[in-house]
């Protein structure tokens, strides 16, 4: 007998140092992978910080402009030459230019948005005519990149963006103190522009924002009435079983076909006006509502029988039950899951495609019916585009638009660590 | 109460989707079509917002082909203005429009692209001939050792398709078959090397698909790198790998022009006056096509064909050629103006 228990012990023992070294190796694979997971992640980050935190600062050039009276007809502001304005006065700051071709060079130095930044000032305040303003203008993109170091002054003449006569003028123009990085308002500011100096993410964030209103509002209630339903009310059939399996797979679709599905009923049947965010929100109400259903019936399961049942033995109706009781219990879970299928609305361009919303959108939309693009869409254009000032761009456009993933996937953590009730 | 609100969102949201199905005007103008004609076309949109008291057109980029097809599907409000392209309507696409109501369309080409072949500036410029480049790149080829027969493409090494260049393997990163760049790219560089060889020139008139065929596969041996359409990667790409080519537009070239360098084709090199004497044999016309139904209905269409062909836009010194696109002859740039403000129908 005590020999048999002895011999148990020593096979115990024996294999002990293998198990722990099995143990010690599986938690180190662990540790690993987190590791490797992490460390392409800080790459990711560090690779998109390192291209666009350069994009939240942007040169400006200091021009003295003088408002001659005799170039303004007071009752049609409109209509002054605010281009030849500008013209004129860099002219004035390099009287040496003759040529046509260093006249266009110079003229080149300063973004086309200076004439507009001027035909602003001008027919906001007529008062200013008369006097010579000084105004901060947008430097060009190529001047903007040399700046920021994009552009080097070794490369040989013919293959540089910037002509040796140009750095000659923006040397003086530095050396006098009227070259200036500030911070880039006109990215948070504008829509898109082909301009990279005057290109913002205001339209596509609008609507971007728009959709996602459209979304929410469609998405929500309806998620909510369903998992409702099929958790609380439904009889357990073979019907309600279909439905079940349908909606799981529907989460599992890939997006695109939303958006094909948008294409033919919203706009083609319809007849929901093209590229607005009318129709973008429909379509991803489509896409989220599966997850939110999901999610939302996960939730309903986790509040248990026994409040349903006390509420029922007290007299209560089944609505009555659902409506004071499980429903408030299950309300975080379910607006979590609301806000990580919003995340996943926000990132979403491929079924944006199909409904037109991958378009060029200057004018900032005023509501659901104008034309919109979206934050991803926006990111996507840009980084086709072959003004190498775009890169920057696009990264910095990235950088806002994880930050906005990253606040709504906070805010539903908090949510969820404040009005979550452990059982 | 919480529901009631719910309901009434959605009751007001559905009811919002129905006004808007109803609505009628568009007080802005739709524009669909062509990526490679897009970057010239929102310049042009973007000038017109600014300058006029016009709303900014909504440019989509949906291809030439799926442009054209938007285009063609009828008259109204809900369909496009006008559509950008990188090649010229075919007919078949002509009788889709005219089927659909669509009758006449006014044809304005705007200028040309130049396809290039470039390398990184670590190694040296090539210098190739259209030939070269079908032999480089064709699935079959004609055997080496002569005689009219195809065999699959043997050429490894740049070096082995001619002495004189350098014995690199050949790699070329280029579009995808979706992309209208490499249909012209297939149609200009391929093609025009095929042609080179007598009886596939002569196989051309007798029997034109399968001339097309040989002329138009590219080699999936791995030699051809579809890098997508994304032309900025292509260029990191061949910072990264100084052996490899890549095949994209101009613009690109132009705005990275510290960086790569275009190969010699045919002996011209693809510089913005090659391109716009006709000299560089691979550039293709840039078109769009506006739906005269739609000019009155749609306010703004007239004014923002006038921008596009004035001379500002267009022009030699334009900034449509500070972008990158290779403008007219003057006389072709005065006949599509003029047919522009008078609204010629095309006639195919």
């Amino acid at each position: 007998m005590s020999n048999g228990s002895e011999k148990t012990i020593e096979v115990v023992k024996r294999g002990l140092g293998r198990r722990y070294r099995v143990e010690k190796r599986f938690r180190l694979y662990g540790v690993l992978a987190i590791g490797i997971s992490l460390l392409f992640l800080a790459l990711l980050f560090a690779s998109i910080i390192a291209r666009g935190h350069s994009a939240f600062r942007q040169t400006f050039v200091k021009l003295s402009v003088e408002l001659a009276e005799t170039e303004f007809d007071l009752n049609d502001l409109d209509r002054a030459n605010y281009q030849g304005l500008i013209k004129k006065t860099l002219r004035g700051e390099f009287p040496q230019v003759k040529s046509r071709s260093d006249k266009k060079a110079l003229y080149s130095l300063v973004s086309s948005g200076a004439a507009f930044k001027l035909h602003d000032l001008v027919t906001d305040n007529p008062s200013l005519i008369g006097q010579t303003v000084e105004m901060w203008v947008p430097a060009d993109d190529d001047v903007d990149m040399y700046y920021k170091g994009y552009i080097s002054r070794e490369v040989p003449e013919g293959d540089r963006r910037l002509k040796d006569n140009q750095l000659v003028w923006l040397d003086k123009w530095q050396a006098e103190g009227k070259i200036e990085k500030r911070f880039n308002t006109i990215f948070f500011t504008a829509g898109d522009s082909r301009e990279p100096e005057l290109a913002g993410i205001l339209s596509a964030f609008t609507g971007s924002m728009l959709t996602l209103v459209i979304t929410l509002a469609l998405s929500f209630p309806i998620g909510v009435a369903a998992a409702v339903y099929l958790e609380e009310f439904a009889p357990r059939n073979r019907w309600i079983d279909t439905v079940e399996v349908n909606i799981n797979n529907l989460a599992a679709v890939p997006s695109i076909i939303f958006g094909l599905l948008g294409l033919a009923v919203f706009i083609n049947f319809f007849g929901v006006p093209r590229s607005s965010p009318l129709v973008g929100g429909l379509v991803l109400t489509l896409m989220t509502l599966p997850i939110i259903i999901i999610a939302s019936r996960a939730s309903l399961q986790s509040v248990p029988p026994s409040i349903r049942e006390a509420a029922l033995g007290i007299g209560a109706s089944k609505m009555q039950t659902v409506t004071h009781h499980v429903l408030p219990l299950a309300l975080p879970g379910m607006l979590t899951g609301t806000i990580i299928g919003m995340g996943r609305a926000l990132g979403e361009t491929a079924p944006l495609l199909m409904i037109g919303m991958v378009a060029f959108i200057v004018d900032i939309p005023q509501g659901f019916t104008d034309p919109a693009t979206a934050l991803p869409v926006q990111i996507y254009l840009w980084a086709d585009s072959p003004e190498r000032a775009f890169v920057e761009k696009t990264s910095a456009a990235i950088l806002v638009l994880l930050a906005f993933l990253i606040a709504m996937n906070l805010l539903a953590v908090i949510l969820r660590n404040r009005f979550e009730r452990r059982w | 109460m919480f529901k009631r609100s719910v309901l009434v969102t959605l009751a007001a949201l559905i009811a919002a989707a129905l006004a808007a199905g109803h609505a009628s005007a568009r007080d802005y103008i739709s524009i669909v079509g062509s990526s490679t004609v897009y970057p010239f076309a929102t310049v042009v949109a973007e000038q017109f917002g600014k300058t006029s008291n016009f709303k900014t057109p909504k440019i989509e980029s949906t291809g030439s082909g799926g442009g054209l097809k938007l285009f063609c599907a009828g008259v109204g409000v809900s369909h496009p203005d006008i559509t950008n392209s990188s090649r010229r309507i075919k007919k078949s696409e002509v009788e889709m429009c005219e089927k659909n109501g669509v009758r006449e369309i006014v044809e304005v080409k705007v200028g040309y692209d130049g396809i290039v072949l470039a390398n990184s500036k670590k190694s040296k410029t090539y210098a190739l001939t259209t030939k070269e480049i079908f032999l480089a790149l064709a699935k079959q080829v004609p055997d080496p050792k002569g005689g009219e027969k195809l065999v699959k493409n043997p050429y490894r090494t740049w070096k082995d398709i001619d002495p004189r260049l350098p014995e690199v393997k050949i790699e070329v990163l280029g579009p995808p078959p979706t992309s209208g760049t490499r249909d012209a790219f297939v149609e200009l560089a391929m093609e025009g090397g095929a042609r080179e060889f007598g009886w596939l020139a002569a196989m051309r008139k007798s029997d034109k698909n399968g001339f097309k065929r040989v002329a138009h596969t590219i080699r999936e041996d791995g030699a051809f790198v579809e890098a997508g359409e994304n032309d900025n990667l292509i260029v990191q790409k061949l910072e990264v790998n100084p052996d490899a080519l890549g095949i994209f537009g101009f613009s690109f070239l132009d705005q990275n022009s510290d960086r790569i360098q275009g190969s010699l084709i045919n002996g011209v090199p693809p510089t913005f006056e090659a391109i716009a004497d006709g000299d560089y044999p691979i550039s293709r016309p840039l078109y769009f096509y506006v739906k005269k139904a739609h000019v009155g209905v749609i306010p703004g269409i007239e004014e923002y064909l006038a921008e596009f062909t004035s001379p500002r836009a267009w022009g030699e010194d334009g900034y449509l050629a500070d972008k990158g696109m290779i403008p007219m002859p003057e006389e072709e740039r005065e006949k599509f103006a003029a047919d522009a403000k008078k609204l010629n129908a095309l006639q195919m």
